[in-house]
């Protein structure tokens, strides 16, 4: 099987890879987890401007957190986790943030625990708990596995290098859903009487609204910057800054994630800054995008098919009966 | 997976609360396997990747399709040394599992109305793109096989006089498109493995490299089983070396499979898919074994057939259940991504000489 080089894994330029010449920088989201309230407005944002349908309210009872997961019905979805203080690490509890030098950001939130009567620097009234919340969403991957296997050609690249689904040619296959090594595209199941069911669905990064200028509905409803929108090239130089500036901080934690063009999927168009390993968010820690070993898969069942040909002939040869 | 395990990821309790102390880590047990057991943190125990939205209709049409190529081939080989029987029986055979297999691929579609999308491009990146223009090759010449057997069962002289013509034209066609059918089955049996490990389901995926031979050697043994039920047994010799081969591949190469797998192998000795996997085993064997010693008796032909194809279901039922249980279980995906980091570090393209 013969394919360009890297048009299956390695750092490429998704849109000139699919042949747009020429074509608008790369877009993407920038997710600063570090300044994430968890207030939800990109969920509700991207509801309202992609008429999501609602999927009924569930108490999961888990955490603050009761959408799940990304899925048909959810295309940002905000998690929340409420994490011990760590033994042994006194600092780890919230990020490192009690040693940080510069003051809190005022948002403009009401203000809770020890925080609100300025015991910030002691450090000894200090929550025994951290809350991490972060924004997920599609990440529109240099390498996108769920484009790559689907049959009809449904999902496809835009001119931006993201991923979208065309609902008019999706036959609801399911292969996307499968494929994705982040969990993030869906079938929609329901509910009954919502459009698109039975189709795959999944962020577009607001292709609708990048068309004409504007920026997507989530980065546009984020009260806080947490989720920024741009070129990727600038945001992944933002990115880096702002992690340089963390740990200059003392919040060692920070780490960015999917900005790296040589990962497993060729970096992603959505990358994140957390504050703990990716697996705490419900994150892949190390994904590689399936169809890196499909040549290999590819002369496997090669040898398989024609083994099976010629066990086939060995069957009939030198037999009378 | 047992149930006590799976109440462990329940929201709320210790083991499955996410974050770096001691408490939020899960012991993940492992009573069959060499593999340390694992200790891996998630979000509240929930998945990562999602399991395919697929049903029952999936495996069925995996078996279905590896009966159908298996057959083709016997039926062409048939064709060749002049066995009538094991022709018939092959050519029947092949294209009501063909049948069987696309009402199957149709109905498990969200918009079975579109199943025509699947022919409006070529995707070479796409195994489901790529067997679906396998099948669409395959199909047509096993159907005109077919259709020519059927035509030569009908009695001379039943028929009416203007249809006479075509149904000589057909009878002529079908050993040509049966050679045909036969040349283009061995992709049908053999695309179907890549059509699962080309995905992020873990214990799909980490089967890519045997999961062709086991695919095709389960194809071999569940068609030549069938050969020995539907074909005289002086007939069968063909379709009872081919069975024994298919089953003494699938067998081995399962085994293989399970060695290099690393943990991902584990989701096919528990619950569901361990039961199916040990079924699979164990009437392979007996099919095997029957059709070694006794294939030359009517009845044990029939019953070693009978094992041959149950054994084949079963492995394709247990490969299905097993991948679906890796994805529904964080666990699959994160401990062995935090092994191969530990390994040789996070995964990082190198430029190829």
């Amino acid at each position: 099987m013969v394919f360009r080089k890297n048009s299956l894994y390695g750092p490429v330029d998704p849109a000139a890879e699919t042949g747009y010449d020429p074509h608008p920088p790369r877009k993407g989201f920038f997710t600063d987890t570090s300044v994430c309230i968890g207030c939800k407005a990109c969920e509700v944002a991207c509801k309202e401007w992609n008429e999501v349908p609602d999927d009924g309210f569930g108490m999961l009872g888990m955490s603050y957190d009761n959408t799940g997961n990304l899925n048909a019905n959810t295309w940002r979805h905000v998690a929340f986790i409420e994490q011990p203080r760590r033994s042994g690490s006194p600092e780890a509890a919230d990020g490192g943030m009690a040693r940080a030098k510069a003051p809190p950001v005022e948002l403009g939130m009401p203000a809770m625990g020890p925080d609100s009567d300025g015991a910030t620097d002691t450090g000894h009234d200090k929550p025994d708990f951290r809350w991490l919340m972060s924004s997920d969403v599609c990440k529109h991957c240099t390498h996108a596995a769920c484009l790559d296997v689907c049959p009809t050609g449904s999902l496809f690249r835009t001119e931006f290098g993201t991923v979208v689904v065309q609902d008019d040619i999706c036959n609801g296959c399911g292969y996307c859903v499968a494929a994705c090594p982040y969990g993030v595209i869906e079938r929609r199941r329901g509910p009954e009487g919502a459009k698109n069911v039975g189709i795959a669905q999944k962020c577009t990064l607001c292709y609708d609204r990048l068309t004409v200028g504007e920026k997507p509905a989530c980065a546009k409803a984020c009260p806080t910057e947490s989720i920024q929108f741009g070129d990727v090239e600038e945001l992944r130089e933002r990115a880096n800054e702002r992690v340089a500036q963390l740990h200059e901080r003392g919040v060692m934690d920070a780490r960015l994630y999917g900005n790296d063009p040589e990962d497993g999927v060729g970096g992603t168009g959505a990358f994140f800054l957390l504050l703990d390993e990716p697996e705490v968010y419900g994150l892949p820690p190390d994904p590689v995008v399936t169809t890196r070993d499909l040549p290999q898969m590819f002369n496997r069942a090669t040898a398989a098919g024609l083994a099976l040909l010629a066990g086939a002939v060995v069957s009939f040869l030198g037999r009378r009966s | 997976m047992k149930s006590s395990e799976r109440d462990q990821r329940l929201p709320g309790s210790e083991a499955t609360a996410p974050g770096g102390g001691e408490p939020m880590r899960r012991r993940g047990a492992s009573d069959f396997s060499m593999v340390e057991p694992a200790e891996f943190t998630s979000y509240y125990g929930r998945n990562i990747v999602k399991p395919a939205p697929w049903e029952a209709d999936i495996p069925a049409y995996l078996f279905s399709g590896g009966v159908a190529a298996g057959s083709s081939l016997l039926a062409a080989g048939a064709s060749i040394t002049g066995r009538d029987g094991l022709r018939r029986t092959g050519r029947l055979g092949a294209i009501v599992a063909l049948g069987f297999s696309m009402a199957a691929l149709v109905h498990d579609l969200g918009r079975p109305s579109r199943f025509l999308n699947m022919l409006r491009t070529v995707k070479l990146t796409s195994p489901m793109s790529v067997g679906t223009w396998i099948l669409s090759t395959y199909g047509p010449f096993a159907a005109i096989a077919a259709a020519a057997e059927l035509a030569g069962l009908l009695p001379e002289g039943a028929t009416p006089s203007r249809l006479r013509g075509p149904l000589k034209l057909l009878r002529w066609v079908g050993r040509p498109a049966g050679l045909v059918a036969g040349v283009t089955a061995p992709p049908v049996a053999a695309y179907t493995a890549v059509l699962l490990s080309d995905t992020a389901t873990p214990s799909w995926h980490e089967a890519y490299r045997e999961l062709p031979f086991v695919f095709c050697g389960s194809a071999a043994a569940a068609s030549g089983g069938l050969g020995m039920i539907g074909a005289p047994v002086a007939e069968a010799g063909p379709a009872r070396t081919f069975a024994l081969g298919g089953a003494l591949v699938e067998l081995a190469m399962e085994h293989r499979m399970e060695q290099s797998m690393g943990l991902t192998a584990e989701p096919l000795h528990h619950g569901k898919a361990g039961r199916l996997m040990k079924a699979a085993k164990a009437l392979t064997v007996v099919g095997a074994v029957g059709t070694l010693l006794a294939g030359r008796s009517r009845a044990a032909a029939v019953a070693s057939g009978a094992a041959l194809l149950a054994g084949s279901a079963c492995t394709r039922f247990g490969v299905f259940e097993a991948g679906m249980e890796s994805a529904r279980d964080p666990k699959y995906v994160v401990v062995p991504q935090r092994e191969r980091i530990a390994r040789e570090g996070p995964t990082r393209y190198v430029e190829k000489q």
